[in-house]
């Protein structure tokens, strides 16, 4: 057994890094305080390969692997969670699916754009009244010649309306419950789709969550992803992956904010020495470390059992649970660590914290994980 | 066109830390980047193989570790690496470091543009270049910001205090670069995954053709006595009073200081 990784891997660490901090991270503080959504960031990252990171080369990824992919989206997000979540729903929950269980013609249409980052993605699972319970949706897809007829409401995607290709699950047959559930690649522009209201949040405010409409939305029968009712299967193995991605969000956002606690408890003075030194303080910081490092194993022991192609449901689901219970818990106490200025805009440790919430209730809360975890264990 | 690029690794602060001790630089705890000068030379060097073809190499004289600077230079877009580094080479001044780095280049063969840095940023010599010239017998262009190839000759925006002398040279030439206003591409993935990938050659002095008197610490006249921080003379100066009357009070100062 191995806890290193490989030089690759390192590098692109490496290389995220310095991407994230030179392009991404001066603007965080405005896009997040303005609530604007940076598509160039997008773009730029998909010239640098990272939109299509661990899919192969020949549907126009960059042929890394799953943990690879799990550290930029760590790295991004250190820097602003916004960008992390963009990029983890583009890549696990929209590219997944169709790299999963899209044919050859799927692929090079829609993959290919997708992993080169011409085109963005986004997933339409949660309706207003279901979220964790997904299956019970009132979206409904019927076949009508070459095409399915789309109606309903989707709400909470991310990045709804910025992006052009759309995941979207819809009943065919409503009778079958989650077996009578379809998954169909929707383009924006599609006659009868449009946009509807954009939530306004306490976090990831630099993201965009938009609601989906179709009316009568007509979807060519060749964009339904595998068979009919192969819907729910679909959406939970993409939802396997989005926790990848969102545990690595929450380990970074964690990462960055004991990076700032930390920088700021050696140069703060109190009683004439740095609170670095006081061990109410240091503690605080070994305590938040020790949660960081927790979380990142269980990260990329999940990226890694998926790269090889082991099981790993469970394993994202503990990753996803611990690592955003973690950034919750460390960018609180980052914040507290930064005392009234930690409270203040001047410092990114609060924006932080109200980021960190999110990763505890999407891509199923973490109460969902547990019934996922339970689940596996009680089998 | 074969293009050369010369990178160094240099400690990544603005803030170099001096060992009062043994004069020379404290580089533990400091991360090490590639020399940002050489960046936007490397950058130049990639453009122009993107326009005419050819390949880009970079070199670099150094310790093992600077084998990383190198390796995100092909992670960039350089074709091929070499790294010379050799106990021998240890040591070097300006002189001795060009006379190396200039066997390089020779050994080589065939090359028709050799881009550095105006500088690196921990030395601040801006003599390497300069002197691989005169080692090559090359024509020189420095602080170029602007860099364009027709034929067998190059035309150069040489910077100047008040704009820029338009120069042009015969190939083979020496040209250092100073930041310009494309800034140097980001490594990609894939260019990340191929650096990985690439082997980086590891030249030794037994490798060039070289007088070993004129190499590393043997090859360097220069004698570093003693390095230290100057004591700061001038303390800043606040101009107090309305923002409208401070400003043209300081643009006075600025005058009579011939500052503008």
């Amino acid at each position: 057994m191995e806890f290193i990784l490989t030089p690759e891997q390192e590098d692109i660490r490496k290389m995220v890094r310095e991407f994230a901090a030179k392009a991404i991270a001066p603007t965080a503080a405005e896009r997040d305080e303005q609530e604007i959504f940076a598509r160039e960031i997008f773009d730029q990252m998909g010239k640098l390969g990272l939109m299509g990171l661990p899919y192969p080369e020949e549907y126009g990824g960059a042929g890394s692997d799953y943990v690879s992919y799990a550290i930029a989206v760590e790295e991004v997000s250190k820097v602003c969670a916004s960008t992390g979540i963009g990029l983890s729903v583009h890549v696990s929950l929209c590219s997944g699916p169709i790299f999963l269980y899209g044919n050859e013609e799927q692929k090079q249409k829609f993959l290919r754009p997708l992993a080169e980052g011409t085109k963005l993605g986004a997933f339409g699972l949660t309706e207003p009244d279901a979220g964790t319970d997904a299956a019970n949706g009132a979206s409904t897809a019927v076949k009508d010649g070459d095409s399915y007829v789309l109606n309903g409401t989707k709400v909470f995607t991310t990045n709804g309306g910025e992006a052009e290709i759309y995941i979207v699950f819809a009943a065919t047959d409503k009778a079958l419950g989650p077996k009578g559930m379809s998954c169909f690649i929707v383009e924006k522009g599609t006659p009868g789709f449009t946009f509807g209201k954009k939530e306004i949040k306490m976090g990831i405010r630099a993201s965009v969550q938009r609601e989906l409409i179709f009316e009568n939305c007509r979807v060519p029968a060749a964009n339904l992803l595998g068979k009919a009712g192969d819907g729910f299967k679909i959406a939970m193995s993409a939802l396997d992956s989005g926790r990848i991605g969102v545990a690595a969000q929450a380990t970074g956002i964690a990462q960055g904010a004991l990076d700032e606690a930390i920088k700021y408890a050696k140069q703060r003075v109190q009683f004439g020495k740095p609170i670095a030194t006081f061990q109410a303080v240091n503690f605080m910081l070994a305590d938040m470390a020790t949660r960081i490092e927790a979380a990142r194993l269980l990260t990329y022991q999940a990226a890694f059992r998926r790269a090889k192609g082991l099981p790993y449901s469970k394993e994202a689901a503990m990753a996803k649970l611990f690592a955003s219970d973690a950034a919750m818990a460390v960018t609180t106490d980052a914040v507290q660590v930064f005392g009234g200025y930690g409270f203040s805009r001047e410092y990114p440790v609060e924006r932080l914290m109200r980021d960190a919430k999110i990763t505890q209730i999407y891509e199923g809360t973490n109460q969902a994980q547990r019934m996922v975890i339970a689940g596996n264990i009680l089998r | 066109m074969e293009i050369v690029v010369c990178v160094k690794q240099v400690p990544d602060t603005t803030e170099v830390k001096i060992d009062p001790v043994t004069n020379t630089l404290v580089r533990q705890g400091v991360p090490s980047i590639v020399n940002p000068f050489d960046k936007f030379a490397l950058e130049i060097g990639l453009q122009l193989k993107e326009k005419h073809g050819g390949r880009v190499t970079v070199v670099s004289m150094g310790p093992p570790q600077a084998k990383d600077a190198l390796k995100e230079c092909l992670a960039m877009g350089a074709d091929a690496a070499i790294l010379l580094s050799d106990r021998a080479f240890g040591g070097a001044d300006t002189l001795a470091t060009s006379y190396t780095l200039a066997a390089a280049v020779r050994k080589l063969g065939n090359v028709d543009l050799l881009l550095c840095g105006k500088q690196a940023i921990d030395g601040d010599t801006a003599q390497v270049g300069p002197e691989m010239a005169e080692h090559l017998g090359w024509a020189q262009v420095t602080y170029a910001a602007a860099v364009e190839v027709d034929g067998d000759r190059v035309k150069v925006n040489r910077e100047q205090d008040e704009g820029y002398d338009v120069v042009t040279s015969s190939l083979p030439a020496v040209v250092t670069i100073i930041k310009t206003a494309t800034e140097p591409r980001y490594p990609t993935v894939k260019g990340t995954m191929k650096a990985n990938r690439t082997e980086i050659p590891v030249w030794t002095a037994a490798d060039l053709e070289v007088d070993a008197d004129c190499l590393g610490l043997n090859g360097s006249p220069t004698k570093v006595k003693r390095i230290f921080t100057p004591q700061r003379q001038v303390h800043g100066e606040i101009i107090e009073g309305e923002p409208r009357e401070a400003a043209a009070a300081l643009v006075e100062k600025l005058r009579e200081l011939k500052i503008v």
